[in-house]
C-alpha cells in the first residue's frame, strides 16, 4: 500500500517535471527541473529494487551531466527569447507525433505477455536471499560482462579526451618550454665523456667552449631614439 | 492496488513520449533537445529496470547501466561541441548550423 502510493507520488511528479522540462521558458529551469526528474526517477528504481542503479543514477546524472548541463547554459550568453520563436508553430506536429507513438505503444502494452519459459530463459537470476542488489551486481558484472566493462571505460575515456580536445584553447598569454630549441641550442653547452673516478682536482674546471655572446649593455637612451 | 509492470511500462512510454515532444517543440535550441533526449534515455533506462525487477533478472539492470555510461559519454561530447560551435559562430540555432549543407 505505502509502496504503491509512493510509486504514484513519484510518477506524477516525474511525469510533471519532464514536462516542464520541455516546456519551461527559461532553459535554467529545464535543467533545474531534469534534475527533479532524474531524483523520481531514482526513487522510481529504488520501490523496484534497483538501488545500486537508483544511486547510481543520482550520482552520475545529478551530480555530473545535470550540472554540465547548468554550467553550459549559463556560461554561453544565448538570446532565448528569439530561440523560442516557432514554439506553437511546431508543437502540433510534435502533438501529432507524440499521440501517434503513444497509442502504439498502448497498443503494444495492452496486448503482449511473458513468454511461457521466459523464467528458464533468464541469463543471470537474481540470487535473492542475503545478496544485495548491489553485490549481485557486483558478481555478474565482473566477471559475465567484465569485457563490456572495460569497453564502457573505453568510451568513457574517448569522450574525455575528445570533450578536452574540442573545447581546449590555446592560450597565447602563457609562455610555454619550447624544448626544441633548449635542447638544440649550440655554444653554451658541452657534452663530454667523463672517466671514471676522475674528479675535479684531475680534470680541472671545464669551460663551455665558446662563451655565450654577451647582450649588447643596455645604455640609458637605447629605445628613446637619438637625436638628429 | 498492487503496482505491477504496467505501472512502470505506462510511466516510461510517457516520459519517453514527452522526450519526444520535447525534440519538436523546441526545434531551435540545442541544449533542449539534448535534455530531451536525456529523457528518453531516462525512459529507456525505467523499462530495462522494470522488466529486470519484474523477472527477477539482473542483466536487465547491467544493461541499463551501459546505457547511462554512453548517455554521460554523449552528453558530454555534445555539450562540448555546443560550446564550441556557440564560440565560433555565436550563435546555437539548429537552422543555423547548415555550414555542411546536409
Amino acid at each position: 500500500m505505502i509502496a504503491a502510493l509512493a510509486f504514484y507520488f513519484f510518477a506524477a511528479i516525474l511525469i510533471a517535471s519532464a514536462v516542464m522540462v520541455v516546456s519551461s521558458r527559461n532553459p535554467v529551469h529545464s535543467v533545474l527541473f531534469l534534475i527533479l526528474a532524474f531524483f523520481n526517477a531514482a526513487a522510481l528504481f529504488l520501490i523496484a529494487g534497483a538501488e545500486f542503479l537508483a544511486m547510481i543514477l543520482v550520482i552520475v546524472y545529478v551530480g555530473a551531466v545535470a550540472v554540465l548541463f547548468l554550467f553550459v547554459v549559463m556560461m554561453l550568453d544565448i538570446d532565448f527569447a528569439r530561440l523560442r520563436e516557432g514554439f506553437q508553430r511546431y508543437a502540433p506536429v510534435g502533438a501529432v507525433v507524440g499521440a501517434i507513438l503513444f497509442l502504439e505503444l498502448l497498443l503494444v502494452l495492452g496486448s503482449w505477455t511473458f513468454a511461457d519459459q521466459s523464467a528458464e530463459l533468464r541469463l543471470s537470476p537474481n540470487p535473492g536471499g542475503d545478496v544485495t542488489n548491489a553485490m549481485a551486481i557486483g558478481r555478474i558484472l565482473y566477471t559475465d560482462y567484465v569485457y563490456l566493462f572495460q569497453a564502457s571505460g573505453l568510451i568513457l575515456l574517448v569522450a574525455m579526451i575528445g570533450a578536452i580536445v574540442l573545447t581546449h584553447r590555446k592560450s597565447t598569454a602563457s609562455r610555454r618550454q619550447n624544448i626544441g630549441a633548449q635542447v638544440s641550442r649550440s655554444g653554451s653547452v658541452l657534452l663530454e665523456k667523463v672517466p671514471s673516478g676522475a674528479g675535479i682536482g684531475t680534470l680541472g674546471i671545464r669551460r663551455p667552449p665558446v662563451a655565450e655572446v654577451e647582450k649588447p649593455a643596455v645604455t640609458h637612451d637605447a629605445g628613446h631614439g637619438g637625436h638628429h | 492496488m498492487d503496482i505491477g509492470l504496467a505501472h512502470y511500462l505506462t510511466v516510461s512510454a510517457i516520459l519517453l513520449v514527452l522526450g519526444i515532444f520535447g525534440i519538436f517543440l523546441n526545434r531551435k535550441n540545442v541544449i533542449v533537445i539534448l535534455m530531451s533526449v536525456e529523457l528518453i534515455l531516462l525512459a529507456v533506462n525505467l523499462n530495462f529496470v522494470a522488466f529486470s525487477a519484474f523477472l527477477n533478472d539482473l542483466t536487465g539492470q547491467i544493461f541499463a547501466m551501459f546505457v547511462l555510461t554512453v548517455a554521460a559519454a554523449e552528453a558530454a561530447i555534445g555539450l562540448a561541441i555546443v560550446v564550441i560551435y556557440f564560440r565560433n559562430r555565436g550563435s546555437i540555432e539548429v537552422e543555423d548550423i547548415s555550414t555542411l549543407k546536409g
